[in-house]
């Protein structure tokens, strides 16, 4: 039997008349980088602060590196780390005096606070702008800032929710490669992302949140399987060649292609991504098919939720509106 | 590598308290290096308190005078010590509302540190401040005149008084902090501080107001602090003869015990609701 670093067991949590999550269930493996999926409003953020001792349970049993959240919150902020939604600095202070200061609340003492920080500061390349104040950082320098003041204990379990959300890319490969190095000395981490994407790229399991219960649990392939993975997909010139390029398509797609008349486009799921890319492009050639476009796709949030629960994403914000 | 901190288990009652201290004194630590990466705020700080002194000494000081005698400027200065110490509840509201926008609350919230150590570490960081502007306009005070007549004992009780009163105050400081949405609105409560400071006997005797907003001068804690430190100072205090007024010393040691008994509980109270 493995030991869970993280186990949730029908939490449950309202806001008033609002149910945050209803029913949530986790169990995180020792050593596990978990993805907790979700669009906007799923309860992403709630899952993390109760299992991070910030806000009470209302039901169910959480439970962090085999201690009772609920009742020994102390023993439980000895073990994590939290980089929550928003990078949480004093602004104020420089990179290195923020690191200092939550060392020393962490209890390392002066000298260990301090070579603590000058470590995270090297490892996340931020040892040039250690002694400017955090005001002048960009989005990625903040968001690596608050991952090493994270890590100030080397935690058991790290909670990452929506570490790169409002990056750019730039800022976003920062913190992936951050991310990758933690996990890589055997952290477990709890992830969560807004993006099907983020949580193929990083997580070896991914659990997906809607309306504050888990509705799928998997590995990102079997997720990706399940949901029909990566599709192909052609734009054409004339709208009348359509029905022919469903056909080329359809040789090498694992369903019936859809046939989007209005934008002059052919898309379906396939499973030998490079292989069916050239073979269509070749054939379409080949037959005189004047092409606008044409491209793999990885599926949307949308698209996981569309076949997961038969609504999108979309559509629960606009019942929200 | 999670050999950094000892395990909980063994932690006796001394340590926690030793911890207690420890990170108080961190906090503190932060707040004062505030201070020193933004030295402009230093100069508002205490340029604001030396331009009141100057302000109201010499525009408004000519054209005052003080029931039953006596210089203005004499008697408005203890006034101005305890406006300043009525209204620094606003700076503990806005470094409270700082915090909890920006997630440090909740960092700190998720970390094995004394959990008191946020408030008490405010507090004593506040405590510091209000002592340093007290000293500044005591000096500039000093420049234009004023002089305290209450010998090294009263001095020092007439300033132990007014920095009870902003002690008392820092629990309201870190309600309204808790409460208010964002810094802007911490901003606006100086439409809170600013009469609470000048509806009191810190700049016109309440017998010259009104009826009733003398009524609610006299009864203002801002009046008993401010009344009771220039009776020790031995300025002019201008005092009526209702009961309030006149035991103003007792009433500068009453209010502020009040004030923590009302304020501190429902500080703490909504801290927690943070976790609710
Ligand atoms: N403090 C709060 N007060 C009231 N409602 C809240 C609060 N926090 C979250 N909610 C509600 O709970 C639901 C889940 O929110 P959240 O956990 O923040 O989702 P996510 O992080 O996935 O976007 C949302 O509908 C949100 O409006
Ligand atoms: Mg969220």
């Amino acid at each position: 039997m493995t030991e869970n670093a993280i186990l949730a067991a029908g939490i449950r949590k309202n806001y008033g008349e609002k149910r945050a999550l209803d029913g949530f269930d986790l169990a995180v493996p020792k050593g596990a980088v978990y993805g907790l999926l979700g669009p906007n409003g799923a309860g992403k953020t709630t899952a993390v602060r109760i299992l991070t001792t910030l806000v009470r349970l209302d039901g169910g049993r959480a439970e962090v590196a085999g201690i009772d959240v609920a009742t020994r919150p102390r023993q439980v902020r000895r073990r994590i780390g939290l980089a929550g939604q928003h990078a949480a600095l004093d602004e104020v202070l420089t990179g290195r005096q923020n690191l200092r200061m939550f060392g020393r609340l962490y209890h390392l003492g002066k000298k260990r606070a301090a070579a603590r920080a000058d470590e995270l500061l090297e490892r996340f390349d931020l040892v040039e702008a250690a002694d400017k104040g955090v005001k002048e950082y960009s989005g990625g320098m903040r968001r690596r800032l608050d991952l090493a003041a994270s890590m100030i204990l080397a935690p058991d379990i790290l909670f990452l929710d929506e570490p790169t959300t409002g990056l750019d890319p730039r800022g976003r490969n920062e913190v992936w490669e951050a991310v990758r190095a933690l996990v890589a000395q055997g952290t477990t981490v709890l992830l969560t992302t807004q993006y099907l994407d983020e949580a193929d790229q990083l997580a070896d399991h991914i659990a997906v949140l809607d309306r504050g219960r888990v509705i799928a649990d998997d590995t990102p392939d079997a997720l990706k399987r399940l949901i029909g993975g990566d599709r192909i997909e052609v734009v054409v010139r004339d709208p009348a060649t359509l029905p022919a390029t469903a056909a080329v398509v359809a040789r090498v797609a694992s369903t019936e292609p859809h046939i989007d008349e209005t934008a002059a486009r052919v898309h379906a799921p396939v499973t030998d991504r490079v292989a069916a890319l050239t073979e269509v492009a070749r054939t379409l050639q080949d037959d005189g098919i004047a092409v606008e476009d044409i491209g793999l796709r990885r599926p949307t949030l949308d698209e996981v939720f569309l076949r997961l629960t038969g609504h999108t994403a979309d559509e629960e914000e606009k019942k929200k509106a | 590598m999670t050999a950094l901190t000892k395990t909980p288990a063994d932690e006796t009652l001394r340590e926690r308290f030793r911890w207690a201290v420890a990170d108080c004194w961190t906090i503190v630590l932060r707040g004062l290096t505030h201070y020193i990466r933004q030295p402009s705020n230093i100069a508002w700080q205490l340029g604001f308190p030396i331009v009141s002194v100057l302000l109201f000494g010499y525009v408004f000081g000519s054209a005052m005078s003080v029931p039953g005698g006596g210089d203005y400027r004499e008697f408005l200065m203890p006034g101005m010590f305890g406006m300043t110490m009525a209204m620094g509840f606003m700076n503990t509201s806005y470094v409270v509302v700082y915090d909890s926008t920006r997630g440090v609350t909740d960092r700190f919230r998720s970390m094995p540190m004394a959990p008191s150590a946020v408030v008490t570490g405010r507090g004593v960081g506040d405590l510091i401040a209000a002592t340093v502007d007290l000293t500044v306009l005591a000096l500039t005070a000093l420049a234009i005149g004023w002089r305290s007549s209450g010998g090294v004992l009263g001095t020092l009780a007439a300033f132990g008084l007014l920095l009870l009163l902003r002690f008392s105050l820092i629990w309201l400081g870190v309600l309204l902090g808790l409460l208010v949405p964002n810094e802007e609105a911490a901003g606006s409560l100086f439409a809170l501080a600013f009469p609470f400071a000048m509806i009191s006997s810190a700049f016109v005797a309440p017998s010259l107001m009104p009826d009733w907003l003398g009524t609610i001068a006299m009864w203002n804690p801002v009046s008993a602090t401010v009344t009771a430190s220039r009776e020790l100072f031995g300025n002019p205090a201008a005092v009526g003869d209702t009961w309030v007024e006149q035991n103003a010393l007792l009433m500068a040691v009453i209010w502020p015990i009040v004030l923590t008994a009302i304020f501190l509980p429902l500080a703490v109270r909504r801290y927690q609701h943070l976790s609710r």
